[in-house]
């Protein structure tokens, strides 16, 4: 189980510091300085999320790497973060919507995470949870707030709704590794999350006067690391800039 | 260590005197972050669970209690992390409340908003932002009398 195990925590990190580091590249861009500060925030939640999670996988995989080595000494094929995240950040509405569409997965993901039969595992999504509700509770804000505003907010909101959508859908195909953890009771069925994150997201769409699109297609690789998309590397090589070049640098 | 194993009483005393590196006003029992204090024969084991999972200051949290513990004569120190059950802003001291509402910081409340302007009590006040210049805090202003200022966040 302690492959299964590893590849799950690497899944659950990855995601939490790819979207950290996205998030964290509008530091010192953003609309106005409360935003910036939010963003901000919110990315390093995510990357102190990051830390727990693969910490975690390192401890599980037993062959001395830490969270710091995992993060940055690994190159785009091992990762096994959603595509979602790794998508641009585009423009202030694209960003703000890929985070919306992340916050309602990933909290419905941690909620039933926190009856893990692992301990470990229940321990670090019960610290999560609370971030993240404070996390989705503000994305929801700004999509209402952007989506039923102006007409260029609005239809800013309404491409990048459309753009990420395909990207959706990911989170809740399940594989092998899903199977056998779910089988343990270590984690829940990635399908069996769909008809909450519908009924999230349909309420606030719904009240952003925004049309949820009708396609069900889904891109599919990052999860299981078989094909990013190609952001991903370019991203890396700004994150991992420094240990590729000073390999085991140290404050 | 020379002379008697202090109490773990007067280890959470000691505790009590070391600030927190970010809000200098409140110690580290005051923000509820210390779980637990025992001795596991003549080692010294101080549970402490972080604020927010990516907070910076937990780490010079960690160096200042031992530093403080290794001041007071303690040698052997093992500090635990523990994540559940997850911290609370509901694990403020009393006293910590108020001396951050003395120092400008509006406490916690579970309506989700201060109570009221820290600095002239007015109810008055707004949201500027639900974050801050620290993971646990978020930006208010009063309207009336315009100040802003800092709300630790409930959670």
């Amino acid at each position: 189980m302690s492959a299964e195990l590893f590849e799950f925590c690497c899944r659950m990190g990855d995601n939490a510091l790819v979207l950290g580091h996205r998030v964290s590249e509008w530091c010192g861009h953003a609309p106005v300085i409360e935003e910036d500060i939010a963003l901000a925030n919110i990315a390093l939640d995510l990357i102190g999320q990051t830390q727990l999670w693969l910490g975690l996988a390192g401890e599980v995989e037993g062959k001395g790497r830490d969270a710091d080595k995992l993060a940055f000494h690994r190159d785009v094929w091992d990762f096994r973060n959603l595509l979602l995240v790794e998508q641009p950040n585009g423009d202030f509405g694209r960003t703000l919507m890929r985070q919306f569409l992340f916050d309602a997965w990933h909290l419905e993901q941690l909620t039933a995470l926190q009856t893990s039969s692992d301990d470990r595992i229940a321990a670090i999504a019960e610290k999560a949870a609370k971030e993240v509700a404070y996390h989705f509770e503000r994305s929801t804000d700004t999509v209402i707030g952007l989506g039923d505003g102006t007409e260029e907010s609005h239809t800013r909101m309404q491409a990048a709704l459309e753009f990420l959508w395909p990207y959706v859908g990911e989170a809740f195909v399940g594989d092998r590794i899903d199977e056998a953890l779910t089988k343990a009771k270590i984690t829940p069925d990635p399908a069996t999350l769909r008809p909450a994150y519908d009924a999230r997201i349909n309420s606030v769409l719904g009240e952003a006067t925004l049309t949820r699109p009708e396609g069900t297609f889904t891109h599919q690789g990052g999860k299981t690391g078989k094909r990013h998309s190609e952001h991903l590397g370019h991203m890396l090589t700004q994150m991992q800039w420094l240990q590729r070049a000073y390999p085991d640098a140290t404050w | 260590m020379v002379g008697q194993t202090p109490s773990t009483e007067t280890v959470w005393a000691w505790l009590g005197q070391v600030p927190d590196p970010e809000i200098p006003v409140i110690s580290l029992t005051d923000l509820g972050i210390i779980r637990d204090v025992v001795w596991r024969g003549d080692t010294l084991e101080v549970t402490v669970t972080p604020t927010y999972s990516g907070c910076p200051a937990t780490s010079i949290i960690n160096l200042d209690i031992e530093t403080a513990l290794r001041a007071k004569g303690i040698e052997n120190l093992t500090l635990k992390r523990q994540l559940s059950p997850a911290w609370t802003t509901d694990w403020l001291s009393p006293e910590g409340r108020d001396k951050l509402e003395a120092y400008g910081i509006a406490p916690p409340q579970p309506a989700g908003g201060p109570q009221h302007c820290p600095h002239c009590k007015a109810a008055d006040v707004e949201r500027i932002s639900q974050f801050g210049s620290t993971p646990c805090k978020a930006q208010w202003r009063c309207l009336s009398c315009l100040e802003p200022f800092d709300y630790f966040k409930c959670i």
